[in-house]
């Protein structure tokens, strides 16, 4: 990675988000450089996971603008939207896994759809994607029959299917033991290093933001915008808002709790 | 970087016992790439004791590539030959080590019986006495919480009980209409073509009503209501039993059956026989048309018809609605209650409610018929 020229992979412009009359979050104004793992922070009910359906487009935003490498997302045609998500990665807050269809079939269903491989060559790359994640041999599982640590390397190795250009995680760490939850941390800083993508993820475990997270921003639930945005180690030590270093140091009175949202 | 096609070639110092595999040109998606089934043959043959790989010649590469790495690093650990990757890409040499840090998986996963497997006659009848039970076990399961509830004794929540009352009645309303006007319009035909020959044409109003009244009416209301209502709640509830809802409200020390399916099970039993009496009426008025069509004026329908109505029919047909709705809704709840804990089990869970509904639904109509036959009603 050379850091000394950081090129935007994400811009997030004056974007508003509301449900009706009921803004989440207003003002949001950021940019995710390239091969950064961006980490999406702040209390429960801050609207986290709003701003990561947000840019999946799985919502619509109520103003503002949404760029990947340059070229607005939000204003783009369905078949467009489709072709940009082509290079994404997305793994679910539950696992997303097709509860119907073994691992096997899981992992196989995007290279099914978006490339030519021969039927053999799908079963080689399913391996190899199930081996990255620590699952080879569990081709034929279904999801009910793994636990949910395995699940959720499963919903990975679905998510780099495709060797994404952006792979994005909600609260991938959720439900999960200190031990699972730090080597899936492992897992993803060494498939972002090795594929080059650029990571964006919701999450509130200080542990993950603190052992891989190289930006982040800080949603506040009251003011309903951004009130940081930078290095989580920075802005533990350094930040001008009392509530996000709270939150960092997990001090009382933050108003946070640890609830999955 | 090179252009061409992808291969990869296999020298081998026989002497040394040693092999260098070559990479070279573009792994990448849409290029033809060799694949691992040559290699093997070609490194049984050859059978060094070490692989060294070379890719200075290699160009772009992606998963196909590291699908053959894999492949070619288990293959040298399983025949114990020593592979040596230092010459790979960083990137690659880092996601061969993380793709090889687990071993591979080799239990099997248990197996799964599907359906034209399960042939046996034994494991049939085995099913089929489960199945039995089980349905048993939840039919008393029910008679318990109805009767605490009789004792005032029961955790039933009758907030909701309205609210599957309307999903139960009122929104049923355009299909029963559908459906019970062409019944009466298709009975009025039956016996139209068959009373005509006799010139007794005018005793369409009676087939109509009594057919109606004790048979048809009750019959198409349950029919629609177990695919409507019987399926609506195996799905609900095993929804709710897909998300941990029914766990969390047994561990508050409180009946699922009590406080999910009883106020489901009273719904239908109060809406079915008003949902009947709709259906009658709309039936009859059915085959007043078609009667119309035969020249018989509709006074006269009317007054036949009216004479034809008698209140052991009527009791016929409300008794078989409320017997048919707690038919319907305890195969919809025992479903949705007892499915699996995914999609799939949730989707068998609804097919099954409409199919023993309707087995039961006929099963019981028969029994009561004979029932009424031997009676004299």
């Amino acid at each position: 990675m050379n850091d000394s020229v950081r090129e935007v992979h994400i811009e997030v412009h004056d974007l508003a988000m509301a449900f009706g009359s009921n803004v989440i979050q207003r003002d949001l104004e950021f940019a995710v450089y390239r091969g950064d793992i961006f980490v999406i922070m702040g209390g429960s009910g801050c609207g986290k996971s709003t701003l990561l359906k947000h840019m999946l487009g799985l919502i619509e935003p109520a103003a503002g603008e949404i760029l990947y490498d340059g070229k607005s997302f939000t204003r783009a045609s369905s078949a467009e939207r489709d072709l940009m998500r082509r290079g994404w990665g997305i793994t679910y807050q539950s696992g997303g896994l097709f509860s119907a269809m073994s691992l096997e079939q899981n992992v196989s269903l995007p290279l099914q759809l978006y490339t030519d491989y021969t039927a053999a060559q799908i079963a080689d790359v399913v391996d190899y994607k199930l081996s990255l994640v620590g699952l080879g041999g569990f081709q034929r599982y279904y999801p009910a029959e793994i636990s949910g640590g395995m699940r959720k390397r499963a919903a990975l190795a679905r998510a780099i299917a495709l060797d994404p250009q952006i792979l994005f995680f909600d609260e991938p760490s959720a439900g999960l033991d200190p031990i699972s939850s730090r080597l899936l941390d492992d897992l993803i800083l060494q498939l972002k290093e090795s594929m080059g993508a650029t990571v964006v993820m919701v999450t509130h475990e200080l542990e993950s933001i603190f052992a891989i997270a190289t930006n982040s921003v800080y949603l506040d639930a009251s003011s309903r915008t951004m009130i940081d945005y930078g290095d989580p180690r920075q802005l533990r030590d350094r930040s001008e808002q009392p509530v996000v270093r709270q939150f960092l140091a997990r001090s009382a009175g933050a108003g946070e709790d640890q609830g999955s949202e | 970087m090179s252009e061409q096609a992808a291969g990869l070639e296999l020298r081998c110092d026989d002497a040394a016992r040693k092999a260098v595999l070559h990479l070279c040109g573009n792994w990448i998606q849409g290029a033809e790439v060799p694949s691992f089934p040559e290699l093997r043959a070609q490194l049984n043959a050859a059978a060094p004791q070490e692989l060294s790989l070379d890719s200075t010649e290699l160009g772009q590469w992606d998963s196909l590539l590291m699908a053959l790495l894999l492949q070619c690093h288990n293959y040298c650990r399983e025949h114990d030959i020593e592979l040596l990757n230092d010459d790979l890409p960083e990137n690659a040499r880092r996601l061969l080590r993380i793709a090889t840090s687990v071993p591979p998986q080799r239990r099997e996963p248990r197996a799964r019986t599907r359906w034209w497997q399960g042939g046996h006659p034994l494991a049939v009848l085995r099913n089929l006495r489960d199945d039995l039970r089980l349905s048993l076990a939840f039919f008393g399961d029910v008679c318990l919480a109805l009767w605490a509830l009789l004792r005032g004794r029961a955790n039933t929540r009758f907030t909701d009980f309205r609210h599957f009352c309307y999903q139960a009645g009122p929104d049923a309303f355009a299909i029963i209409s559908l459906t019970s006007i062409l019944v009466g319009m298709i009975l009025g035909y039956l016996g139209a073509v068959q009373l005509q020959q006799f010139g007794a044409g005018i005793y369409v109003a009676d087939l109509v009503v009594i057919g109606l009244l004790r048979e048809m009416g009750v019959l198409m209301t349950a029919i629609v209501m177990a695919g409507r209502t019987g399926a609506a709640y195996a799905a609900q509830l095993g929804t709710m039993q897909a998300s941990e809802e029914i766990d969390a409200v047994r561990t508050m020390g409180v009946s699922p059956i009590e406080f999910l399916v009883t106020p489901r099970i009273l719904a239908l039993v109060v809406m079915m026989p008003l949902l009947t009496i709709y259906a009658n009426l709309l039936g009859i008025l059915g085959g007043g048309i078609v009667a119309g069509g035969m020249g018989i004026s509709p006074l006269q329908y009317i007054s036949q018809a009216s004479a034809a109505i008698s209140l052991p029919h009527i009791g016929v047909g409300l008794l078989k609605s409320v017997v048919f709705a707690i038919l319907i809704a305890i195969a919809g709840c025992r479903s949705g209650i007892q499915s699996g804990r995914d999609s799939a089990g949730v989707g068998q869970a609804a097919t099954e409610a409409v199919v023993t509904a309707l087995v039961y639904l006929i099963v019981a109509d028969a029994a009561v018929n004979i029932l009424f036959q031997h009676l004299g009603v």
